[in-house]
């Protein structure tokens, strides 16, 4: 087998805030090979957009890593210096943010911003840099690039400019491109569209995808693997159709419950009761524990993240194993 | 009080509003510190003709022989000029303290003014809606747009010197800024369930305004307030150095500035230096008390 | 864009019209004319005589079209003291002033800037805490009392830079300018310090707040995500976006700068329009404060045109709007 794309091994990234310490990753661990995508999914506040900045390199300060490793094709992340990690942004790793409302700085030109993108990181012309913006447009569905250059952020509807961000992230063909839930402020159409042009530029570069987001459906569809979060900690990781079709952790369950399905139409939804924890001073033990159906006494020990049937892995001492139908 | 009755409690410290506003206050040691100046300032204002060592005004007391002394020299009278004197042999120490009992009077004086006639302007304009607001609100917008400086010295040229036509230029540009923030925190608080409740009463309308509407407007119109006492002292003092302000016989401490100007230019820095230092150090203790006040009442800044 | 300046044009016109009217009835109906130009021995039939002439008998709103008549046509009345035209008096010393203010704006831009940005990136840093609190000093600094100890120092004591006027000019448009020579440089360091004094500060808040805001936004994350240097993130993405806010509010201030620099120049006897408006104050040359109010007025007008015409060139969003 060859080294994955990106593996994060027991990654920590904490908040030194005034009111305390904020574990906003607390030992996240999954793998993603080349050409697959990675579903990360969780509600908000469990940490995936901090684990999406870790992998860049983008924790601001009062938060940095503290822990563990991110090996991408085999080098740990975490060691490497700014400039370092400067050369390999936007070029080998590439990130796409939620709203694309926000992404694109609105007083810059289109082809301003693409340029500035090329220049970055590779010694070519102005004239050649702007060729490649023009065909990464072109390549993401935007109708006549040669004109969409010139115009501003503003001129765009939310769904293109997802498009010219996307296109942003494909200008060096990178190995893996971080995608911060880029959909979810987007109408259900155009989803869809921006959805299945990922799958195929993935496939065509073997780019590697990890794809934030707290809709399942969404993964379903698209992802290969899933990874769970729940306050800082990966509670469950497998091959998308097996744990969605046969959760183990009780969060996940939970989580598949609550979701609107024509099968159960008329059923009222399960709904997880509570609500999710402050990551501020979270006490040891499972953090779901006070929402869990199954907790018992021994939850308040920290549970192991365990292989409870072959690639799939759950942080919980009372796995679902009885719906689980082995491989 | 040497003992109290058997059994009774020490009352519980209950966190009242005004001690929670104060213990927030007193976190910055800077503000505190601004404070404690300006108290000590103002008391020198108030108490000048008890400790300061002459009288200025009184020219019985003035030798013009003592004139343009450096600080620190002694007088005909064995009198010792701390600060120097200034071309009529008027002790610069007490003309400091004479003149900022003018300065502060000037500018506390026109900042209640303005705010009793921008505070209840805004609250009319705010309760009243429609025509009224918008002639009050096309007013301030038009005094606003207009520069203070200018607007005061038109005011003053027509007027003429004197405390009270400084007063009333002061006044004049200074209110707009009570009306625009009592008028905003107003139409703010007029759509809360309070107002409703004690219009559901049938309290008479100036209850309502006084009682209820105006207690809750009150914080950002304390900044404001402190902002401008210090604004209002700064343009009396240009106003009074470009000879507008305030007459001669009752020098504030502006004017006590340009009295020294001519002086300057031969190395005499001590007849425009030291009155400037006073003026200085007033301003800055308010902003400073200013600056840590909006931070506390400001509940956008909330934690 | 055609509509949108016809519109505020007519909006312009309507606030000059509205400010004619008030200084009209401030200089006209308070003060009484006839005791200022009609000499104290003239008899009551030539009183008379020179009421009619000079059209006070008429009613108000009568002589206000007069007055707005002439106006008009660029006759403000003539100065008593120099019985020169009023508005040709102004105009001639509104250069002086102009370089001044335009001196004032870019000192304060050229240390606002940097200082904000430095305080704005960096806001733990002991620097910055000492940049906020000198930007609060300067708030609070009177200003005319500055211009004398910048005097006292470099002037008087240390023999630097020479003390007051204008210094040596050069005539380039018609109008005489101090900026273009060595001398005229020399003498108008101070005075364009002095009246930065309070921009500076603003410059710097404005700045400062503008970076800490800016900084948070997703694009500039996600122009550090692209791979980008940090000196082009800061001066290309986060620059662009606080110029915006600064130069509207500078752009704004510029009249409040002209206006204000009726202290500096009496501090340091530049002989641009604030001077003249102190001196005809002080002696009532009605004319001419006629005249130069409603040049302010008129400036004023254009300075917000200006500036909103830059903003549109600036932020690409209002642009859009303005055309529709």
């Amino acid at each position: 087998m060859t080294t994955p794309t990106l593996e994060a091994r027991n990654l920590r990234t904490h908040f030194f805030t005034r009111a305390g310490v904020v574990k906003a990753v607390d030992d996240v661990s999954f793998t993603v090979e080349r050409g697959k995508v990675l579903g990360l999914v969780g509600e908000s506040g469990s940490g995936k957009t901090v684990t999406g900045f870790s992998i860049l390199g983008l924790v601001d300060p009062p938060g940095r890593i503290v822990g563990g490793q991110i090996l991408f094709r085999g080098t740990d992340l975490a060691t490497l210096s700014e400039a370092e990690m400067r050369r390999l942004r936007g070029n080998r790793i590439a990130m796409i943010f939620q709203d694309p409302m926000m992404t694109l700085n609105p007083v810059l030109r289109i082809d301003t911003q693409m340029i500035e993108t090329v220049l970055a990181h590779a010694k070519v012309s102005k004239a050649e840099a702007r060729q490649r913006a023009r065909d990464a447009l072109g390549q993401v569905g935007i109708p006549s690039p040669e004109e969409r250059l010139q115009a501003y952020p503003h001129q765009f509807s939310g769904g293109m400019r997802q498009r010219v961000a996307i296109a942003i992230a494909l200008l060096h063909k990178p190995d893996l491109i971080v995608a911060d839930e880029p959909t979810t402020a987007l109408d259900v159409t155009i989803q869809g569209q921006i959805l299945a042009e990922a799958q195929k530029l993935c496939a065509q570069y073997g780019t590697a995808l990890i794809w934030i987001t707290h809709d399942l459906s969404v993964v379903a569809g698209l992802a290969d693997d899933i990874a769970v979060m729940y306050a800082g900690k990966v509670v469950e990781s497998g091959p998308v159709g097996e744990v969605l079709d046969a959760p183990l952790h009780p969060y996940t369950n939970g989580l598949i419950g609550s979701v609107p399905s024509r099968n159960h139409r008329g059923a009222p939804l399960s709904q997880i009761p509570g609500m999710t924890p402050s990551l501020l001073n979270l006490p040891p033990g499972c953090a779901f524990r006070a929402r869990c159906p199954r907790a018992e006494a021994r939850c308040a020990e920290p549970p192991p993240f365990a292989e409870y049937l072959p690639g799939r892995h759950a942080r919980c001492i009372h796995p679902h194993l009885d719906q689980a139908v082995p491989a | 009080m040497s003992s109290t009755t058997a059994g009774s409690v020490a009352p519980p410290r209950v966190e009242t509003p005004f001690r929670r506003f104060a213990s927030e206050f007193a976190e910055s040691r800077l503000a505190l510190f601004g404070l404690a100046l300006f108290t000590l300032i103002a008391l020198v204002a108030i108490f000048a003709p008890w400790i300061a060592p002459q009288n200025p005004y009184d020219l019985a007391q003035l030798d013009i022989m003592d004139g343009r002394l450096e600080p620190g020299s002694v007088g005909g009278a064995d009198f010792t000029y701390w600060l120097g004197t200034d071309d009529q042999g008027r002790d610069m120490l007490s003309g400091i303290m004479y003149g900022l009992r003018i300065s502060l009077l000037v500018g506390a004086g026109s900042a209640v003014i303005a705010c009793l006639v921008g505070a209840s302007l805004g609250m009319i304009a705010a309760y009243a809606g429609g025509r009224t607001d918008s002639l009050i609100m096309r007013l301030v917008d038009l005094q606003l747009s207009f520069p203070a400086i200018l607007a005061a010295l038109m005011i003053l040229a027509f007027l003429g010197k004197g405390i009270l036509n400084v007063v009333i230029a002061l006044v004049v540009v200074e209110w707009a800024y009570y009306a625009r923030t009592v008028r905003g925190s107003a139409l703010v608080e007029r759509r809360r369930e309070y107002i409703e409740a004690a219009q559901c009463l049938a309290l008479p309308t100036r209850r309502i305004i006084f009682r209820h509407l105006l207690p809750n407007c009150l914080p950002p119109l304390i900044v404001v307030a402190t902002m401008q006492v210090a604004r209002a002292i700064a343009l009396e003092a240009t106003l009074s150095f470009l000879g507008l302000g305030v007459p001669i016989t009752e020098p504030s401490l502006g004017l006590l500035i340009a009295n020294g100007y001519e002086y300057m230019l031969s190395g005499k820095y001590w007849i425009s230096f030291y009155p400037g230092i006073a003026l200085l150090v007033t301003i800055v203790s308010i902003n400073l008390v200013g600056d840590q006040l909006r931070d506390v009442l400001n509940p956008r800044l909330k934690r | 864009m055609t509509v949108f300046l016809l519109r505020r044009l007519i909006q312009a016109a309507g606030v000059v019209l509205a400010m004619s009217l008030l200084v009209f009835l401030g200089v006209y109906a308070i003060g009484d004319p006839v005791e200022i130009l009609i000499s104290p021995e003239a008899d009551q039939i030539e009183r008379e005589r020179a009421v009619k002439a000079l059209g006070l008998d008429l009613p108000l709103w009568q002589q206000y079209l007069v007055f707005l008549g002439r106006a008009l046509q660029g006759d403000l009345g003539r100065s008593f003291v120099f019985n020169e035209p009023a508005l040709q008096l102004i105009l001639q010393r509104m250069p002086a002033t102009l370089e001044l203010a335009f001196g004032a704006t870019f000192v304060a831009l050229l240390i606002g800037l940097p200082l904000g940005l430095y305080a704005g990136l960096r806001p733990k840093s002991p620097l910055s805490k000492g940049i906020l609190a000198g930007s609060i000093l300067g708030f609070s600094l009177p200003t005319f009392w500055v211009g004398l100890m910048l005097i006292m120092v470099f002037a008087v004591q240390l023999g630097w830079l020479p003390s007051t006027g204008r210094g040596e000019t050069v005539e380039v448009l018609g109008m005489r300018w101090s900026f273009l020579t060595r001398d005229g440089l020399a003498h108008m360091v101070m005075p364009a310090l002095n009246l930065s004094l309070f921009k500076i500060s603003l410059v710097i808040r404005l700045t400062r707040a503008g970076v800490r805001e800016t900084m948070l936004m997703d694009y500039v994350k996600f122009a550090r995500a692209k791979g980008l240097s940090p000196s082009r993130v800061t001066f290309v993405h986060v620059f662009k976006n606080i110029l915006i806010p600064v130069v509207t509010v500078v752009g704004l201030e510029f009249g409040g700068t002209i206006a204000f620099s009726v202290v500096t120049e009496s501090v340091f006897a530049w002989p641009g329009m604030g001077k003249l408006i102190i001196d005809s104050i002080n002696v009532l040359d009605r004319p001419v404060m006629v005249a130069y109010l409603m040049i302010i007025v008129l400036l004023f007008i254009t300075i917000n045109l200006v500036v909103d015409i830059t903003y549109s060139v600036l932020d690409p969003r209002v642009r859009l709007e303005g055309k529709s």
